[in-house]
Order: structure tokens, then sequence, then C-alpha cells
């Protein structure tokens, strides 16, 4: 930050207003910051916290509704922040551009690869056909993309995630622009996809000199790519230096608690009893899709095959694995919310009760033995029933009388830290995190042998992570029950499970004591998913105790 | 596009991921998240749409109409009286009563060409229009409603009965509505029932598509693995979630019942003649429709209006309660 070359985005006191009504009064306000040259700046902040505001702002894609309030935006010296559309629109294209998170909805699904990047030239050069094509196989080049003639000549659907991000990351780089918005670009990928888009991000940045305007939720990631930090809160900006001061020595409280709130990669071994009771055992499982169609050759997915676990009382078993895996086919299989192909899966002692085969009849007996939470807290409750009505179905669905039931459902809530006011109101009135935590009531509402975790705070902030977290953690240990923990996310893993198992394409690669794979990974995959995690060697501040 | 094998819809399941992209992520979103339907606050937005207003005034204007036809200065609409053929609009004439009682009487819309008063026929023609709009409504939902729940949930019937239904669709409604009423003679039932079933496969298809996307959400399989039955599942889980987008298209099956029974009506196989609805009005002017145009003109503008207000209430209610569709249409 020291004098030199003035910066290439100038932000000062930005102020975006929000409709009159809401919680509050701005999107954002007071935000001032600058990214130089060759720079990246990582902003960082939970949802809500307006880190998109900014961005959108910067580029003048704000809607209507959120007009910039005050606070001037300059883009190498000139003012965007009231610009004249037409202006705006010239130096979104030459002079800024920006990488979005969802790759397939960024791209035109009817144009080729090779149209839309050439799009981008068409419109603001004045470059002749030949010259146009050579620039969009070198730019196809330059994004690693293979076979580069056939990239072009592609539909984005007949790409993968990693490829039609490269793809965005090509047309957001094909005019050179001096400034580059990143806006979540790997949230939506897989950890290994994730990490070769992060390495080409940079190496080009790194080549062309631009500034990086890094738009993030994920820790990690920032460990990862920033070069200086700036942590949003509420749309203020609370903390801003280089990624050194900010991680390792967070000044502001709210920094601090956040930095303390990423999970470590360590493994902190429990005590656990190794002779406790089995709770679960799955034996061979397979889960294989086939597609009938009446004009075409049937297609045949193997979801899952040969999948062994095993559960203990008291104890976790993590799955990790990226999407595609089969970790939540297994976890369906298990609750029976698909049937599995073949395998056995066993409650209990395992004499005679095999969940696998069982006709729905005696299945409904045994259902509540196991249950499940699931990822989207937005989805998993009826958005028509209140949370009394939620919690009490499961056991009046066995019987309970229903004041017992209500009764038991108030004790629950206190277990999950809610208030027993929350009783009455619909789902609609709680945040992601209250959400989920009504939802773990609903499942132990039943008194499960067996609670499963489907990437069960995988949509949350990540505060409201550890604060979930730890909530399942000292559920176990007090109800000692057993969880199956199924994440993509190796920190949450690292911090919860017993037991690990590694998932790819359907198969269990590894599978052992948490701090055993942790520690010296056998299988190839596993080491590659560890060394794809983002930050996985930064030593992160030490939580503030 | 890769293939997903956790779940078998994959709609269902790019948007499980973008709602919890959305949830990590929504600072963006704040000013466009979707209103979702089913929270309170979703009928005072409907309260608040001017279409809604303007088609819901209409609507209550003319059942108030239908209600108070024998106070509105209208006489039976089934008198008539030779002295009073023909009569212009705003003309002065004479009518007999059944008791054979001779009443001075001015002729509003005029009269046709049996001496009828014109505007009494289309004010007690309301009745008639409303009671069968309403009714197709309600009797196409009902049987919709269950046909698309089975559909929905039990794939052995499903494909079956949706060809069944395909079968249907293709079929000319008016067609279907028309040999219906001439097997069964026409009667308010009959025609009410013609002009419901080639409106049940639209229904049933909706009904299907919602079960089938609402079946794959955490909250059903949640109730699932709580061991709630079947059947409760969907009166309880299902169901109530399908009401809003249903509610929408029960106005458009009202709006085009009441177009239908007029049309059958004006084609003579609809409710019998001496029965004052509007296509029968329309039907007994159309001979003299060049001389005498306000037999048929009256009774059109009011389908036309009623009709329009009908549509105008859907489409302000599809906007508020079902955004999505809204955008797509």
């Amino acid at each position: 930050m020291s004098g030199a070359p003035p910066p290439i985005l100038e932000v000062r006191g930005l102020a975006v207003a929000l409709p009159p009504g809401g919680e509050r009064s701005h999107a954002v306000r007071d935000v001032a910051f600058e990214v130089g040259a060759g720079e990246v700046l990582c902003l960082v902040g939970e949802s809500g916290s307006g880190k998109s505001v900014i961005a959108q702002a910067v580029m003048g894609l704000l809607p209507k509704t959120l007009p910039v309030a005050s606070g001037s935006i300059r883009l190498q010296g000139e003012e965007v922040a009231h610009a004249a559309p037409a202006r705006l629109r010239e130096l979104r294209a030459t002079r800024m551009s920006m990488i979005f998170q969802e790759p397939m909805t960024a791209l035109n699904p009817v144009m080729t690869c090779g149209e839309q990047i050439d799009e981008v030239l068409r419109e603001h050069t004045t470059l002749t056909t030949a010259e146009r094509r050579r620039r969009v196989l070198a730019i196809v080049r330059e994004v690693l993309l293979p076979e580069p003639e056939r990239m072009v000549q592609s539909y984005p659907h007949q790409l993968s995630g990693g490829q039609r991000q490269r793809i965005v990351i090509a047309i957001a780089l094909v005019l050179d622009p001096v400034l580059l918005i990143a806006d979540e670009p790997t949230t939506a990928l897989d950890v290994t996809t994730q990490a070769q888009i992060l390495r080409l991000v940079l190496e080009l940045q790194r080549r062309r000199g631009a500034g990086v305007l890094f738009i993030t939720h994920d820790f990690g990631v920032v460990a990862e790519v920033a070069h200086r930090v700036a942590v949003l809160r509420l749309g203020q900006l609370v903390e801003i230096g280089t990624k050194d001061e900010v991680l390792r020595r967070p000044r502001h409280a709210y920094t601090q608690m956040l930095i303390g709130a990423v999970p470590t990669l360590r493994v902190d071994p429990r005590p656990s009893d190794p002779d406790a009771p089995f709770v679960l055992r799955v034996r061979a499982l397979e889960k294989t899709y086939r597609d009938h169609r009446w004009f075409a050759k049937e297609r045949t997915v193997h979801a899952a095959a040969d999948v062994d676990l095993e559960i203990r009382r008291g104890q976790t078993l993590g799955i990790v694995g990226e999407s595609g895996s089969g970790k939540s086919t297994v976890a369906r299989c298990i609750v029976r919310l698909v049937d599995p192909t073949a395998g056995s899966v066993l409650l209990g002692d395992g004499s005679g009760d095999d969940i696998a085969t069982m006709a729905s009849g005696p299945l409904r007996k045994l259902r509540k033995r196991v249950q499940i939470v699931f990822q989207d807290p937005y989805r998993s409750l009826n958005p028509r029933r209140n949370v009394a009505e939620a919690l009490i179905e499961g056991p009046v669905n066995y019987g309970m009388r229903r004041a017992e039931a209500l009764a038991k459902a108030r004790e629950l809530l206190e277990l999950v830290r809610m208030d027993a006011s929350a009783m009455d109101r619909y789902p609609h009135q709680f945040s992601g995190g209250q959400r989920q935590r009504i939802c773990i009531a609903r499942a132990l509402m039943l008194d499960p042998e067996l609670l499963i975790a489907d990437e069960a705070v995988s949509a949350l902030d990540v505060s409201v992570q550890a604060q979930v977290l730890r909530l399942l953690d000292e559920i176990r240990s007090r109800l000692s029950i057993a969880m199956l923990f199924i994440t993509h996310d190796l920190r949450v893993a690292s911090q919860v499970a017993d037991h690990l198992a590694v998932m790819s394409k359907g198969r269990i690669v590894e599978y052992g004591p948490a701090a055993q794979v942790f520690a010296a990974p056998r299988h190839e995959y596993t080491r590659a998913l560890f060394a794809a995690a983002p930050g996985g060697g930064f030593a992160f501040a030490p939580e503030a105790a | 596009m890769t293939i997903d094998a956790t779940t078998a819809d994959p709609v269902s399941r790019s948007r499980q991921k973008a709602g919890a992209e959305g949830a990590a992520h929504s600072a963006g979103a704040l000013a466009d998240a979707p209103p979702i339907v089913g929270q309170p606050g979703a009928w005072s937005r409907v309260r608040r749409n001017l279409s809604v207003r303007i088609g819901g005034f209409f609507l209550l204007l003319l059942v108030a109409i239908a209600f108070a036809a024998p106070w509105l200065g209208t006489v039976d609409p089934s008198l008539f009286d030779p002295a009073s053929r023909d009569l212009l609009p705003g003309r002065e004439g004479e009518i007999t009563t059944l008791d054979g009682e001779t009443l001075k009487h001015r002729f509003w819309m005029g009269s046709d060409s049996f001496g009828r008063d014109i505007y009494s026929r289309v004010v007690y023609g309301t009745q008639v229009s409303l009671v069968v709009g309403i009714a197709t409504a309600a009797v196409a939902l009902a049987i919709g409603i269950v046909l698309g729940l089975v559909a929905g949930y039990l794939r052995r019937v499903d494909g079956i009965l949706m060809r069944v239904m395909d079968g249907v669709m293709a079929i000319p409604a008016i067609l279907i509505a028309i040999a219906l009423v001439a097997m069964w003679r026409g009667s308010l039932l009959t025609v009410v029932v013609a002009i419901a079933i080639p409106e049940i496969p639209r229904v049933t298809r909706l009904v299907r598509s919602l079960v089938l996307s609402i079946r794959e959400e955490p909250y059903v399989e949640a109730a699932i693995s709580l061991g709630t039955p079947t059947v409760k599942i969907m009166l309880r889980h299902v169901l109530p979630n399908t009401v809003a987008p249903l509610v929408v298209q029960g106005t458009f099956i009202c709006g085009a019942g009441i177009l239908t029974e007029a049309i059958l009506s004006f084609l003579g196989v609809g409710l019998p003649p001496d029965i004052p609805t509007w296509g029968n009005v329309m039907a007994e002017g159309r001979a003299q429709f060049n001389q005498y145009p306000h037999n048929i003109f009256f009774p059109g503008v009011f389908l036309a209006l009623t009709v329009l207000a009908v549509n105008i209430l859907g489409d302000g209610l599809r906007d508020t309660l079902d955004p999505k569709m809204a955008r797509r249409t």
C-alpha cells in the first residue's frame, strides 16, 4: 500500500440505501477501501453483510431499488458511482469485469462457449473475424482448458462445472481489464476444482497485473488468495489490513469471533469407548439408478457400491466426499428415503432388523430409531405449519398424547437453546441457524439411536455453523447417541468425527479413525482432497477463549 | 450436465443447491428475494394488488346483481307480451304477468321478438353464469386434485392416468361438452359437469407437477422419517402447499367455464331456452342481429366484462401468490 502507483479502484464513503421498512436503513454504509494494481483484496463477511452489494455497486449493476446514496467509486481515477449507463457498459467489458458464483447461470445455454467469448470482442473491439478467433483460442488456452478447438465449439452444458467457470474467467479476462471482481467464484465448485480455479485466478492476475476484488465467506479461501483483507459486518467495514494482520492478529472483536469460529483441520481425539454397542452396521450397501427410456439406451449410475460402515453408541462417523460421491445416497438409503439396490442396513445388535429390505409396514416402527437433519434449513420445515406442530408430529405418529408431546417439545427446544415462545411461530420467522436448531429438536423428539446430519451445517454462516456444531457435539455426549455426519467440508469433518470415511465415485476409498486419516492419509484421493482444502497450511489466530 | 444420482429429480436437486447457496450468500438477493407462498403477509399483498382489487370489485358487483336481481326493476324474465315485441332500448311498453295483469314497463335494453325484457333476462342470466363458472371450477378442481395427488404419489398409476388425460386433452373441449350435453340432455348439472370434464386434465397435470416437486422437499422427507403415514403426508404437507397455484388456476377455469356455457347456449346445446342465460339471449337475437343488435350487444357486454373481471382477478392472484409463474408468462 506504500505510495507509488495510484490505486485501480478507490471506494470512499460508499453508502447504498435499502428500501424503507427493512431491518436496517443501508445495505452498506461508510465503506472505504482501495485495490492497487496486482493486488488481491478479499471482502469477507457473513450472509447479509453487504459484500455482493459492494460488487454490484462497483460494476454499476445495482437494482434500481438499491441506489448509491452517497460516496464515490473511482476506477483509475474515473468516478463510476454515478456514471451514465452507456459509459458503464463500456467500462464493464474493457476495464473491469466480473466472475460469478454459478457458472451455469452466468453462461448462455444456447450459445457455444466460443461465441460467448467472441461476443465481447465483437462488441468492444474492431478486430477482424480471424483476429478475434485467434484471441478467443489464445484466452481459452490461457485458462488452461484442454483441447481449445473443441471447447470453443461446445455448449455450456457439455462442460463440467470447473470448465464452465474457466470459460467465465476467459470472458472476463479477454479484454485485459484492470479490475477483476470475483463474487464467490468457487463456492459452487468441489474442493479440488476450487483449488484449481483459485490457482488459475491468482496466476492470471499475477501475469496481467490486474487488481482483484475477491468476495468470499470462506476464510480458507481468504488465506489462500488474499494480499489484503476487509471484513464486513452488517454493511460496515469493521477491519481492513494485510492478510497476516487480519487473520493472525485480528483487532476487532467480530473478526476475532469469525476467525475463532473457523474449524481447524486438527483432530483432537476424544476418549471413546471402543467396545460400545453397535448402533448401525451397513454391509455391502449398493444403490444403482437405472434410467429407463423408450427410445434410448438405458443409463445406469452407480451412486453407491460396496459401502461398509459401522457406528457405535456415542460416536460420530464422518463421511466426506465431493458432490456426486454418493455420500448423501448412503444417508438416504440408511433412512430408507430411497430403496437400496443391494446390501443390508442393520440397526442395533443386528438381530433381524434389516432396514434395507424391510416392507414399509414394519419399517414404520423402526423409523423412529434413525432420524435425519437436512442441509437446507429453509426447506426442511413446512412453511404452513408452526414449530409446535412440526415438533410433535413424530411422537404423535407413534401414539404419544398431544399434551405430553408438547411438554417434550418445550424441553427439547430448551436443549437446542431456543425459547419456548418459538412454539407458536412459523418457520419464516426464524433465521437459518434457528431453523436448523428446530430441525435438530424435531429429529430428537423421537429419541433416535442414530442422528444423521446430511450437510446439516453447510448452508450456515461460519459463526452460526460453529454454534450448531457445538450443539450437536453436546447432544451427542449428553444423550450418548450415535451420529453419522455427512459433509463436503474437511474442516467440519475434522472437528466432529471420531471415525472418517472418504467417498469417491460411490465407493469408500478410505476408512478409519479420524485422527489417523487426517494425520496419514493412505489413499491417493484422500491426499488430493486434503491438499486441495483451501488455507490448509495456514495458521489462523488461536481462538480467543 | 453431470448425472446426479443422489435424487431422481435433477430439477429439485439444483433448486436445493440454489437454495443453500442463496442462504450463504443472500446480501445481493435481499431486494428480490421471492416471497414465499404460504407466509402470512401473502394475503395482505394480495389485497393491495391493483388487479385483484379491480377484478374483485367487478365480481362482487356481479354477485350483488345476481342476488339482488328481483329488486333491480326487473320483471320475471320469462314474461312476454306480443304488444311489446322488438322494442328498442329505453322504450316504454307493457308486459303481462302470469296472472293476466298488464303492467307498464320501461325496456332499458329493449325487448326480443317474443316481447320479453332483455334487461331482466340479462340480470337474471348473471345468476346462471356465476353459478356455472364457480361450480365448474369447483368440480374440475376437486376431481383434478384427487387425480393429481394419485398420479403424483402412486407411480404405477401415473403413466396410465396421464395418458388418459393426454387423450382427453387431445379432443377439443367444446366438442366433449357438446357430446356430453347431447347425451344427458341439458340441465344446470349436466352443463356444469360437461364443461368441467375437459378442464380436469389441466388441473390434474398442475397438481401432479406440484406434488412431484413438493414430495422431494426436505420437509416431506423429514415427515417420512418421522413415520408419518403417506395419506397424512399428502393431506398435511403436500396439499396445503399447492393451494396458491390452484386458486389461480381456479379463476381461469371459472372464466373459461362462463364462456363455454355461453357458447353452448348460443349453439342451442346448453341450458334449455326458457332459462335466461346470456348465451340463450344472444342465440335468440341472432336472426334479427341486423335490425336489432341490442339483443346481442347487452348480454355480450356483460359476458365480456365478467370474463375480463375473472381473468384480471386471476392475473392479480398469480402475480401475488405465484411470482415464479408470473415471470414465466
